[in-house]
C-alpha cells in the first residue's frame, strides 16, 4: 500500500479546506454550466434540453435531496440500507475473524480448505446477488447475505495473514512467560490479528455498503438502491444523481467513523514519526 | 554434591537442510554445559555457531535431536517453567503498554489484576522506568525496551535466567549501563544465568565462568575458563584491571582460530 503524500508544509489546513471547497464548487459550477438549457450554444446535442436529460441538473438534484430530507421520505430507505450495511459488516467481520483464526491455527484444515477458499474468492460474487434474492426473498436478508460474502473474504484473508505473521519471538516470549494455548490465542494471536482486521475495515465497510446497494438495486421494495432503480426506470436522472450523492455522503460518514474507532483502538501501532512544526 | 541448576547433557541438534533436500545440518554436537546454582555462565563463540540453538534447547522451546536437559536434576520435557528468557530480538507485545507487558506473566498465572499492577509498577521503577507505565513499546527507546523485557522476565522470579545477546542491539554506552544494572539486580538474589554473547569483554566482565564454543557446523565447547575477578564489579572499571586483560588474552587465544574459521565459512556462504 502506498502512503498518501504528506501535504506540503506551505499549505495550511484552512487553505486546504478552502481549496477542497473551491474544487467542489468548480465541479458543480461546470455541471450547471454545461446542462442548463440555453446558457451556452449546444455543441454536441442538437436539442438544448438534451444535456439536461442525460446528465441531470445540480440544482434539481439538490432540490430533490432537500425534499427527501425535509419531507422525511428518505429516512426509511436510508435506514434500511444502513441496517443492511451494518449487519453484513458485523456478521461478515465476525465470521471472517473466526474462520481466519481457526484455519491459521489448524494446518490440516487449512491445506484442505485452501483451494476452495481461493476459488470462492476468485468467483465474481456479484453474480450471487440474484441467486440470494431467489433463496432469501426480496427483504433485507438477501442483501445482508450478499454483503457478508463480500466482507467475509477481506477479513478472512487479513486475519489469516495476521495470525501467520505473528512475530515468532513475541510468541516464544509469551510461552516462556507461561501462557497456555488458550492464553496465546487470546493475548497474542487475537490482538495481532485485530490490527490486520482494522487495516481491512475501510475496505470491508465499503464492500458491505456496495453489497446492500447492489442487492437493493437488483430487487427490493426499500432502500436507496431501490430508489435509484425506480428513478432509472422512468429516466429521472436527477433522482438517480440525488441517490448517488446521498450514498456517497453516507459512505464518507461511515468511513470517518471507522477511522475514529481505528485511531482509538490502535494507539499502540507505530505511526510515521512526525516532528512538530515550529 | 547437589545437581546443577541447569545441565545441558550431550546435546546434539540436527536440522534438515532447507536448500538441498536430504542433506542435514548439525548445528550443535555433543555439547555439555552446566550452570551451578547462583552461577553466572557466559557462552561465547563466533557468529552463526549455534549459540541461540543451545539456549532455545535450555528453554524447552526446541527439542534436541539427542541429549538431555536437566533442571535441578529433573529431566526437562516441554517449556522450562523455572527459566526466564530474554531474547535478542524485540519480544515485547507491541499492543500492550510497558506496564501491561511487565505484568503479562502474572496475568497468565492468574494473579489478581490489582496485585499484578502493583508488582509491575515496582519492577518498572527498579529498572528505572517509573513514569513510563502507559507508553507502548514503539514509544520507548531500544534501551528502555530491553529494561521492560528484563522486568517482564524478573517479575516471575525465575530460578534460571537465559539471555540471548540481550544487549547486542544497543549502543556501547547504554549497553554498559544495562550490564551494570543487570549485575546489580542479579546480586540481590543470585540466580543461575546462562548468558549468550559474541562479545568476549562483556562475557568476562559479567561472568563467573566463560565457555568458548567452536565455529559451526557441529559446534561444541572447546574451552572453559573460571573468571576469578572480585565482585561487586563495575563493567567499565573492571576492563582496565590487569587480571581482566590477562584473562581476555588467554580466552582470546583459545577463541581466535575458531573465529577465523567462522569468518572463513561465512565468507564462503
Amino acid at each position: 500500500m502506498r502512503k498518501a503524500a504528506k501535504p506540503s508544509a506551505r499549505v495550511s489546513r484552512g487553505r486546504l479546506a478552502l481549496y477542497h471547497a473551491l474544487l467542489l464548487g468548480g465541479i458543480f459550477g461546470f455541471w450547471y454550466f454545461m446542462t442548463e438549457p440555453g446558457l451556452i450554444t449546444p455543441f454536441y446535442f442538437d436539442d438544448p434540453t438534451r444535456a439536461k436529460f442525460f446528465f441531470g441538473q445540480p440544482i434539481e438534484v439538490l432540490k430533490r435531496i432537500w425534499t427527501w430530507f425535509v419531507g422525511g421520505s428518505i429516512y426509511l430507505h436510508l435506514g434500511v440500507t444502513l441496517l443492511e450495511t451494518l449487519l453484513a459488516f458485523a456478521i461478515g467481520t465476525l465470521l471472517g475473524l473466526l474462520c481466519g483464526l481457526w484455519l491459521a491455527l489448524a494446518p490440516t484444515a487449512s491445506t484442505l480448505a485452501d483451494p476452495y477458499i481461493k476459488a470462492m474468492n476468485a468467483m465474481p460474487r456479484v453474480i450471487l446477488a440474484p441467486i440470494f434474492a431467489v433463496w432469501f426473498g426480496l427483504g433485507i436478508t438477501s442483501k445482508v447475505v450478499f454483503g457478508i460474502t463480500l466482507v467475509f473474504f477481506i477479513v478472512f484473508f487479513n486475519v489469516y495473514q495476521g495470525v501467520k505473521e505473528v512475530s515468532p519471538v513475541v510468541l516464544a516470549n509469551a510461552r516462556m512467560l507461561g501462557a497456555s494455548g488458550k492464553q496465546l490465542l487470546r493475548y497474542v494471536y487475537l490482538p495481532s490479528a485485530t490490527s490486520w482486521v482494522f487495516s481491512s475495515l475501510h475496505t470491508s465497510i465499503g464492500l458491505a455498503f456496495v453489497g446492500a446497494v447492489v442487492g437493493e438495486y437488483l430487487g427490493s421494495a426499500r432502500g436507496v438502491g431501490y430508489l435509484i432503480h425506480q428513478a432509472e426506470g422512468v429516466f429521472d436522472i436527477d433522482t438517480v444523481f440525488a441517490g448517488i450523492l446521498v450514498l456517497t455522503i453516507f459512505a464518507l460518514i461511515l468511513d470517518f467513523i471507522v477511522t475514529r474507532i481505528e485511531n482509538r483502538l490502535l494507539v499502540w501501532r507505530p505511526g510515521t514519526a512526525e516532528t512538530e512544526e515550529l | 554434591m547437589s545437581s546443577p541448576a541447569l545441565l545441558l547433557e550431550r546435546i546434539t541438534c540436527t536440522f534438515a537442510s532447507r536448500e538441498r533436500q536430504g542433506e542435514r545440518y548439525t548445528a550443535v554436537a555433543e555439547t555439555t554445559v552446566s550452570v551451578g546454582k547462583g552461577e553466572f555462565v557466559s557462552v561465547v563463540g563466533p557468529t552463526g555457531c549455534g549459540k541461540s540453538t543451545l539456549l532455545n534447547v535450555a528453554a524447552g522451546l526446541l527439542f534436541p535431536s539427542a541429549g538431555n536437559v536437566r533442571v535441578s536434576g529433573e529431566r526437562l520435557t516441554g517449556i522450562n517453567r523455572r527459566a526466564g528468557y530474554m531474547f535478542q530480538a524485540e519480544s515485547l507485545m507491541p499492543w500492550r503498554s510497558a506496564l501491561d507487558n511487565v505484568l503479562a506473566g502474572l496475568e497468565f498465572a492468574g494473579v489478581e489484576r490489582g496485585e499484578a499492577e502493583r508488582r509491575a509498577r515496582d519492577w518498572l521503577s527498579r529498572v528505572g522506568l517509573s513514569g513510563f507505565e502507559t507508553r507502548y513499546p514503539h514509544e520507548l527507546s531500544g534501551g528502555m525496551r530491553k529494561r521492560v523485557a528484563l522486568a517482564q522476565m524478573l517479575i516471575l522470579d525465575p530460578e534460571i535466567m537465559l539471555m540471548d545477546e540481550p544487549f547486542s542491539a544497543l549502543d556501547v554506552q547504554t549497553r554498559q549501563l544495562m550490564e551494570n544494572e543487570l549485575l546489580e539486580l542479579w546480586s540481590v538474589n543470585r540466580k543461575s544465568v546462562l548468558f549468550i554473547t559474541h562479545d568476549l569483554e562483556e562475557a568476562i566482565a559479567l561472568s563467573d565462568r566463560v565457555v568458548v564454543l567452536s565455529a559451526g557446523p557441529a559446534t561444541r565447547p572447546i574451552a572453559d575458563f573460571v573468571i576469578d575477578l572480585p565482585r561487586p564489579r563495575d563493567v567499565n572499571e573492571i576492563r582496565l584491571t590487569p587480571r581482566f586483560v590477562e584473562l581476555h588474552g588467554k580466552i582470546w587465544h583459545a577463541m581466535k582460530d575458531e573465529v577465523l574459521k567462522g569468518y572463513a565459512q561465512s565468507r564462503k556462504a
